[in-house]
């Protein structure tokens, strides 16, 4: 046998057993105990960056000429609900955020009275789970100030974002711990590239958890719920992607 | 400076089997080997996802890409089916065994004196003239020097050295640079790889750079005879090849 042939059956070969490797690898994906160990790697991950890194560390931030030209939007464009559409011909001027649950003083707020708290602005990076990155710049209230007003019970673990966007007919929501809600950049933007929040943003109140990647940044939230676990709320994994597609819910990494 | 060590001569005879790689040697390899196929399978997933790569601290579809993919086929993607979810859980947990089994060989390597004893250039072996009879040899499919058939020749010492040292920690840093986590914790990474999409293609790079090896890898292996390399990498004990002993 020439050894040309002879190495051309070695390239097909290797060929044929990535390919064999890789349905080996479906199969396994598909088994519960392999999925319970390789999701292990979400709370190892999470375990490490917290235990080994600084729990308030910040996000870096950005100069305003560092900002991408166009930011562009991802998830739902425009909530297709009809009690969104009227909010939005109306400039929002009925929208309340509902702050409830765990809380000492549940709280309605209406934007206005959002716009008129003290707002932090940071030009931050937004890092899909798919891989884009785009850079901008983000104003609202700190998290930490609506939860003092409302006044957190002790038994909260979990702030619950309910969103007025569905996807697949299912209402959009995200979750994040306390470490998290507390952290300085944490705010709830209102506005975006010194304007008012647009549309495909988030209009008129988007999450800024600026250590998570994009999803965790629930957008059209209208109610803010403290809780003592995520076990009762909708699939019970935190979140919409983590309930429907597995993604991990610490999204640090 | 001593002659090129590849030559033929029928002085003394060299011992038939010699003991060549020892435990740990073989324990990071076997992990590696399964580790890196997960990586690059779950890699190329997730850069389904968003199959383009730029420069910089961002990049998304509006911005210049340098690079722009079609979707990488099933065959050589973990899972085979579009799934971004079940690829980060592969990627992220082997990534764990990618970087602490790293960091436990190069330890271990240290102090068993694998690294000294095996990798270390000698004087005289990146000489041209070393080199050009190692690139000869290679060419002869001759990989091992009859008189000292234990020993690595020079071309596999600088790939090895080239992997273990470059590609590998940058894939590793690259990576965790990725992470909105680390970028609060450590920020220098950013500054290191001029930004996240920066990272994000030098990762892509080192990690192509990596399955690059891993193929010549398999490929030498083939040729030099797969049943004694295979078994030498199990055993830890190699077979002198025949014709390879004087």
């Amino acid at each position: 046998m020439s050894r040309i042939l002879t190495r051309r059956r070695v390239l097909a070969g290797m060929t044929v057993g990535a390919a064999g490797l890789v349905s080996g690898c479906d199969q396994l994906g598909e088994s519960p105990t392999v999925r319970r160990l390789l999701f292990k790697g979400e709370d190892a991950q999470r375990w490490l960056q917290r235990g080994l890194t600084a729990r308030n560390a910040l996000a870096p931030e950005y100069r305003p000429d560092q900002r991408s030209p166009i930011f562009r939007s991802n998830g739902t464009a425009r909530p297709d609900t009809p009690a969104y559409a009227t909010h939005a011909a109306s400039g929002f001027a009925d929208w309340r955020l509902t702050i409830d649950g765990l809380v000492a003083r549940p709280l309605s707020l209406s934007l206005a009275q959002i716009r008129s708290m003290p707002a932090r602005t940071q030009i931050t990076r937004h890092d899909c789970v798919e891989g884009w990155s785009a850079i901008g710049k983000w104003s609202g209230p700190r998290l930490s100030r609506l939860l003092d007003l409302a006044g957190l019970r002790d038994q909260a673990r979990y702030l619950v974002f309910h969103c007025a966007d569905r996807l697949g007919g299912r209402p959009y929501y995200e979750s994040i711990d306390l470490v998290d809600a507390f952290h300085p950049q944490t705010i709830l933007a209102w506005a975006m590239n010194d304007a008012l929040l647009p549309v495909p943003n988030g209009a008129p109140l988007r999450l800024r958890v600026e250590r998570q990647l994009g999803y965790k940044h629930a957008k059209y939230v209208e109610r803010i719920e403290a809780v003592a676990s995520l076990d009762g709320i909708a699939g019970g994994k935190g979140g919409l992607w983590e309930d429907m597609a597995d993604y991990d819910w610490y999204a640090g990494i | 400076m001593p002659a090129p060590s590849i030559v033929r001569r029928v002085s003394h005879q060299p011992p038939r089997a010699v003991y060549r790689h020892r435990p740990l040697t073989r324990l990071w390899h076997w992990v590696n080997a399964v580790t890196i196929f997960v990586m690059i399978g779950s890699g190329l997933m997730i850069l389904n996802a968003h199959p383009q790569l730029y420069w910089g601290e961002y990049g998304a579809n509006f911005d210049h890409a340098w690079i722009r993919f079609d979707r990488f086929p099933g065959w050589i993607t973990i899972p085979s089916t579009y799934n971004l979810a079940l690829a980060r859980r592969w990627h992220l947990f082997f990534a764990l065994v990618l970087a602490f089994g790293l960091l436990i060989f190069l330890i271990g390597s240290l102090l068993n004196r694998h690294l000294l004893r095996d990798l270390a250039i000698r004087r005289g072996e990146l000489s041209r003239r070393h080199l050009w009879a190692d690139f000869r040899a290679h060419l002869a499919f001759r990989f091992h020097d009859p008189e000292a058939p234990r020993d690595y020749n020079s071309f596999q010492k600088l790939s090895y050295i080239a992997i273990l040292f470059v590609a590998l920690p940058l894939v590793i840093l690259t990576g965790l640079t990725l992470s909105p986590g680390m970028n609060a914790a450590s920020p220098w990474l950013l500054d290191l790889f001029g930004g996240r999409a920066s990272a994000r293609s030098i990762h892509f790079l080192a990690a192509a750079a990596i399955t690059l090896f891993t193929v010549v890898h398999m490929v030498l292996v083939i040729l030099a005879g797969p049943v004694n390399e295979v078994r030498s990498m199990i055993t830890g004990w190699w077979r002198v090849p025949e014709d390879e002993q004087p």
